[in-house]
């Protein structure tokens, strides 16, 4: 990789008059496109997309390969059972089963695509609102809800399935990246890391301050930004002035690219780039890809007070399930068997997650003093032996 | 045995951690080929290379935050925060990370490191550069928070809180760094959750911790000639804090002062006060007092004198301990 300035633009001059103006006075030839990514820091102007809305593939393109056809067609598979999950998980909230649900209807293509694109052995670090994306990398979905359940914090075991907590406090989690990811250079290992963050959070100081350490220590992390048009409800303008939020990559010597989110083949297209560069040692690699988030922030939420049904609208007709199946059915890869074969695979998985959430979860007052540190400190023994008597009396009243 | 200084026992920790560990990584702002501004890492990167001890960009959140993910990954990060103040841009980091993500993850994720912080004042340091900032760790559960009074405090306690399990604020008062004592290194003193009498006396404990053991064992030594014989507890570890010597010390004297540097209010010294007052209180022959900073922002060099705790100060509410068993005149309504 190289980062002089003429390896920085890649762009049409019609859409960077700027850029061609600095190309003129350098009396240099405007550069071809160049056909690896890795190799220039700006992105292209446009985001890259492979097949049309209605699934008609646009021509192959040397700098983003397509996906095999097992891949989409697993990538299919993942993005239904992880609607269903999703649509789940806010039914669920409605019977009283989940304190909250930030849903991430609409971006399937991004949480399933990032999952598709990263080893097992790779670290994902999610946000709060990557449920499908931990169900889609096979956590056990009742403990991908556990913190929203409320019967504890995080749920899984990260060490075991090799994914952070869902980080809440926005991207401070584009940090830890940068250094678990260096870490495991730094012991030999060729992990990735992925980070999953939105559009708002790329306002936060963890943000640039993950990105440039990743930078400086050329450390292999993919930062995935799902740009889904609102922080709960203030819209992309309030957060930034850049032509897109791919742009900010630059910045920091790190190339970037934008993808048409919705268009699930150019995302697993642009990430499995991404992570390849990453991997290969030339660092981190910054992906925006333009989605919407078709719910409310959370089933708390009420989306109407800040945009309308007709926005709502535009993209519904971008759906990323229905694009993905219309472009398989007409290469012949997904027929009426497989996919009702597949609406039957997410409907049992929902109806297996719904009977498990069913069940009250035990909660144990007594746990509340075992992972504040290693060994609870005298003072923590105390409380224990306080709550301990409390919970005593309570249970001899109640004995009464 | 020789003459060392607490700058230098804290390298050797830092330099013996690093020979004995091959997975403690030393970094910060400074660090590498300078040594850090106050030299605690001096020769390290040296002879350790560039790979275990190096400079990083000027980001407190992002050095937290990255020793945070090396930590995931199975490595011992220890970091310097150049300053006190210049710590506050990590805190969210530290707060609710660094300190939670044991406890998030019911124990299976544990992220050991050391913060180092050179903090308080007493230098004619400029401001944002002599903060007390050790309440807001301590009030921070999980995180352990301590803070070396003697040089071979400072080589022991750092050893041991890059061996510890949990994350260690590792408060270092700049004022004592070039200190010196006869330290035999490696020095091994007592753990974590021990405070230690410094001095033996019978008549009133003083508690102190960090930048205000000094100034109390001198006060101490100065209160013979008003005929007061005093004792000396340094409290070491703020977190886990050593209840029982600090109350067995107090129910000997039957009476007690707390000397911090660090502002009174809501801070650390009216903690451990509270805490003597409720386990002592049949002992006591007079209230619990508290010598502090004053409850300013921490002033400009010329003026700094007259808010750091000093033995005058200290001496002065030695003697509002309610010697002659009458009422403290400055609490009686007029």
């Amino acid at each position: 990789m190289t980062t002089t300035p003429q390896a920085v633009r890649r762009a049409s001059p019609r859409t960077r008059p700027a850029a061609k103006k600095a190309a003129k006075a350098a009396k240099a030839p405007a550069p071809e496109p160049a056909t690896d990514p890795s190799a220039v820091l700006l992105p292209q102007a446009e985001p890259v997309r492979l097949i049309e809305a209605d699934g008609t593939p646009l021509p192959a393109r040397a700098d983003y390969p397509e996906p095999p056809v097992e891949a989409l067609r697993e990538l299919y598979r993942r993005m239904v059972v992880g609607r269903r999950f999703d649509t789940q998980a806010t039914a669920l909230t409605k019977q009283g089963r989940l304190a909250v649900y930030p849903s991430s209807r609409g971006q399937e293509a991004c949480q399933v695509g990032g999952v598709l694109a990263v080893r097992d052995t790779d670290w994902v670090f999610p946000t709060y609102r990557e449920s499908m994306a931990l169900v889609s990398r096979g956590i056990d979905p009742v403990e991908v809800l556990t913190l929203l359940r409320g019967d504890w914090h995080c749920g899984y075991d990260p060490t075991a399935v090799h994914t952070a907590p869902q980080c809440t406090p926005l991207a401070t989690q584009c940090v830890h990246a940068a250094g678990l990811a260096y870490g495991e250079t730094h012991q030999g290992r060729d992990t990735v890391a992925l980070v999953y963050i939105g559009d708002g959070a790329t306002s936060e100081g963890d943000f640039h301050e993950g990105v440039n350490f990743a930078a400086v220590f050329k450390a292999p992390v993919v930062y995935f930004v799902q740009n889904n048009k609102y922080a709960i409800s203030v819209p992309l303008s309030r957060q930034t002035a850049a032509p897109s939020l791919a742009y900010k990559g630059v910045g920091y010597g790190v190339p970037s690219e934008q993808v048409d989110g919705n268009d699930p083949v150019a995302v697993l297209a642009v990430l499995t780039r991404a992570v390849a560069h990453a991997r290969a040692g030339h660092g981190p690699f910054l992906v925006e890809a333009h989605t919407y988030r078709m719910e409310p922030h959370t089933n708390a939420d009420d989306a109407t007070r800040y945009r309308d049904g007709a926005e709502v609208d535009t993209w519904r007709d971008r759906d990323p399930i229905a694009r993905l199946e219309a472009y398989l059915r007409a290469r012949g890869a997904l027929d009426d068997a497989a996919v009702a074969a597949v609406a039957e695979e997410a409907e049992a998985y929902a109806a297996d997650l719904r009977q498990r959430m069913n069940a009250q979860p035990e909660v144990h007052p007594l746990s509340l003093f075992d992972h504040v540190y290693a060994e609870p400190t005298p003072q923590l023994v105390e409380q224990r032996e306080m709550v301990r008597a409390e919970l005593a009396a309570a249970a001899e009243e109640d004995g009464h | 045995m020789g003459a060392t200084t607490m700058a230098k026992a804290l390298n050797a920790a830092l330099a013996d951690a690093l020979a004995d560990d091959d997975r403690v990584l030393v970094f910060g702002e400074d660090v590498g080929r300078l040594g850090g501004v106050f030299r605690i890492t001096d020769g390290l990167q040296a002879r350790f290379g560039d790979k275990r001890c190096f400079d990083t960009p000027l980001a407190e959140a992002g050095i937290v935050g990255f020793a945070v993910g090396l930590a995931m990954s199975g490595l011992r990060p220890v970091v310097e925060m150049q300053f006190d103040a210049f710590a506050y841009p990590a805190f969210e980091q530290i707060a609710s990370h660094v300190a939670k993500l044991r406890n998030r993850t019911r124990g299976a994720l544990s992220v050991p490191m050391v913060i180092r912080v050179p903090y308080a004042g007493g230098i004619g340091g400029v401001e944002h550069h002599c903060d007390s900032s050790e309440a807001y760790y301590a009030h921070t559960p999980g995180l352990k928070v301590v803070t070396p009074a003697t040089v071979a405090d400072a080589y022991s306690l750092l050893r041991e809180a890059i061996a510890d399990p949990d994350p260690v604020v590792f408060m270092e008062p700049k004022k004592l760094y070039f200190s010196s004592a006869e330290a035999d290194l490696p020095a091994r003193t007592e753990p974590f959750g021990r405070a230690v009498v410094r001095r033996p006396g019978r008549d009133a404990t003083l508690v102190a911790y960090g930048p205000a053991v000094p100034v109390a064992l001198e006060a101490a030594e100065a209160a013979r000639d008003e005929g007061w014989d005093l004792e000396v507890v340094d409290v070491r570890t703020i977190v886990p804090f050593d209840d029982a010597t600090v109350a067995a010390s107090v129910r000997r004297t039957g009476r007690c002062v707390v000397i911090s540097e660090a502002q009174g209010f809501a801070g650390v010294g009216a903690e451990i006060a509270a805490r003597v007052q409720e386990r002592c209180f049949h002992a006591l022959h007079a209230p619990v007092l508290r010598v502090s900073g004053l409850d300013i922002p921490y002033p400009a060099p010329m003026l700094e004198h007259t808010h750091l705790p000093g033995v005058d100060r200290v001496l002065d509410t030695v003697a509002r301990l309610q010697w002659d068993d009458q009422p403290d005149p400055r609490w009686v309504a007029a």
